[in-house]
């Protein structure tokens, strides 16, 4: 299932030769290239997010978006940049990262390679809480602006509703598991029980709306970063910002509970506070960006496993290695959705579920083929 | 004494699994214990660490009382190696540098990997310590989770059946390691075993669990034809 850093078996061989250097200071080497593994990634988000900046349906070049960036563009300049551009970039990268993470925290705790925030049941939470607000209290509307045919006329109580429901799933979800000492199988059971009682109660609601009513609906769930602003941006970075140093602070437990639950305990983890705590993490991460965003799908799913098998399943790397591929893919699938089919703008959930189910499909049947 | 086991009771809401189990181990001693599936042997390794808690009795590790200790505390003093070893994508010098998580803050110290280094050498691995666990053998697999419960520096070692999925070399091998180690550290072990011929030959103690109570404790003179043809239902040749 592993792909190694490559050189790495040649790292062993040509430092072995010397006979100053021991294990430790191969395994330096070692680690020193996963280090390298995350500058690249990091790097690789600010080229891609410089071509974002300069990508749109508006012709910037780089001196207009940098003279913007400075505070000296033109007015015009200064809104796409400022208003338009960067927040949506932003966005990406955090809530890309803050996906991600959480995927990669969920896998972990659910012993589960197929965990994302989707498993248990949250984004069909958040689904049916859009569906309440825009259907029950009216929050969808009919306008006529040539670009979008249906709006969402009230969006924080679509984003508030949608919260809500989202953190009843996962409440629920983690005081039925408390039953079951967190065991990772009660965790995904009722994940799966809760998703399909949303589903079903989103379908009631559904049948008694009226056609303006699901458009909207419709085009909450596709999942779209041009609906968030400043104030979204930093609520999304301070949450994602402290969850990352949160699961950071456990990534020697989530090492030892990979070694299964009763070497966990045995290394003095206490797992089900580990698990408990992990999983409302995660969870309160995926509710919020899901709230703000619409669903986007496979970035939970999809970041983890590329990284896993690129640096390996030490946590002490694959979080940070997560998030940042988290940031990478959603940014990129953004940029594409912007630029495709310009000055047309595609949901990015729908990107990021059209690359990254056959990206998926590939890791799995190589995963299998290795095995 | 490393180790006492007092009037120790475990039972699970169908039924009982241990009962009234009193032991006491020293500074290198190797306690084999003995009995059929289901006699209740893992379930006295982890009561002893706390992987379980027991329903009654006690147990102390020189002389302060596991149940009072925190599991970090419990982690530093007993290294514990599981019957079931998980398949996990790692390397085999991160499988034992995780036996430092109980003394770990925030990120492994030079001491840390020093430890480290030694309990690889210890157990001849430094040659796979970039290679994936699930590259290994099984036996090779069984020396790393040995050296991860070695880098705890724990003054008690628990195994559960260390030598249950190893070819006979390998199994020989496996108890010789343990044996050297727990009489160079000078500290305990308490093995549970099938293997009698292993047993009688490497172990200084001996603990014959029948139906959750112990039937015969003692040294070499307790593994007689009798004791075990009681315990195994079985007809033995001494």
């Amino acid at each position: 299932m592993v792909v190694k850093l490559k050189g790495m078996e040649k790292l062993k061989n040509q430092t072995t030769s010397n006979f100053n250097i021991n294990e430790t200071d191969i395994y330096l080497r070692y680690t020193g290239r996963k280090k390298l593994v995350l500058v690249v990634l990091a790097c690789l988000i600010i080229l891609v997010a410089i071509v974002a900046v300069n990508a749109g349906s508006m012709n910037l070049n780089l001196y207009q978006v940098i003279q913007s960036i400075l505070g000296n563009g033109s007015n015009v300049s200064d809104v796409v940049i400022w208003r338009i551009r960067l927040p949506r970039i932003l966005a990406a990268i955090i809530a890309g990262a803050g996906l991600s993470v959480a995927g990669c925290v969920m896998q972990n705790n659910l012993r589960n390679p197929l965990a994302s925030p989707s498993t248990l049941g949250i984004s069909n939470a958040a689904a049916f809480g859009a569906n309440l607000a825009i259907i029950v209290f009216g929050a969808g509307s009919i306008s006529s602006t040539s670009t979008d045919a249906v709006t969402i006329n009230n969006p924080y109580l679509v984003t508030v509703s949608a919260f809500i429901c989202s953190m009843i799933a996962t409440m629920v979800i983690l005081l039925l598991a408390r039953i079951r000492s967190f065991s990772p199988e009660a965790m995904v059971l009722s994940g799966v029980a809760l998703s399909s009682l949303f589903s079903a109660g989103t379908i009631l609601i559904q049948y008694f709306a009226q056609d303006f009513q699901i458009a909207a609906v419709v085009f909450w769930t596709f999942g779209d970063l041009g609906r968030i602003a400043w104030p979204e941006v930093s609520i999304l970075t301070c949450l994602i910002g402290v969850a990352f140093i949160y699961f950071m602070s456990k990534r020697w437990d989530y090492n030892a509970l990979d070694s299964g639950e009763e070497t966990a305990k045995s290394l003095g983890v206490n797992v089900e506070r580990v698990r408990q705590g992990g999983m409302f993490v995660s969870s309160l991460i995926a509710a919020v960006a899901v709230s703000f965003l619409g669903i986007i799908g496979f970035i939970g799913l999809v970041g983890p496993q590329i990284m896993r098998r690129i640096i390996g399943g030490d946590h002490r790397y694959l979080i940070p290695a997560s998030a940042l591929m988290g940031s990478l893919l959603l940014l990129i699938s953004d940029t594409m959705a912007r630029t495709m089919v310009s000055p047309v703008v595609l949901p990015v959930g729908a990107i990021t579920s059209f690359f990254g189910a056959p990206l998926f499909l590939y890791l799995l049947v190589r995963g299998y083929q290795k095995k | 004494m490393i180790l006492s086991v007092n009037e120790l009771a475990f039972t699970y809401p169908s039924h009982s699994v241990l009962q009234k189990i009193n032991f006491s181990i020293c500074k290198g001693d190797f306690l084999a214990v003995l009995g059929v599936n289901g006699a209740g042997k893992s379930t006295l390794l982890k009561c002893i660490n706390r992987v379980l808690k027991p329903c009654a009795g006690a147990v102390f590790i020189q002389n302060d009382e596991v149940g009072k200790l925190s599991q970090r505390e419990i982690a530093k003093r007993i290294g514990y190696v599981a019957q079931r070893q998980e398949s996990v994508c790692m390397t085999v010098y991160d499988a034992v540098l995780l036996g430092r998580k109980p003394y770990i803050q925030w990120e492994a110290s030079k001491k840390d990997l020093e430890i480290t280094h030694k309990a690889l050498k210890m157990l001849e691995l430094e040659e796979y310590s970039l290679r994936y666990l699930n590259e290994l053998s099984g036996g090779e697999q069984q020396k790393v989770v040995i050296a991860r419960a070695l880098a705890q520096e724990p003054n008690l070692l628990l195994l559960d059946e260390p030598t249950s999925s190893l070819d006979l070399k390998n199994q020989l091998e496996v108890v010789k390691i343990i044996k050297r180690v727990v009489r160079n550290q000078q500290i305990g072990a308490v093995v549970s075993m099938h293997d009698l011929n292993l047993a009688i030959r490497f172990a200084d103690k001996f603990l014959l669990l029948k139906n959750g109570e112990i039937f015969a404790a003692g040294g070499l003179e307790v593994m007689t034809p009798e004791n075990i043809e009681s315990v195994y239902s079985i007809s033995v040749k001494v």
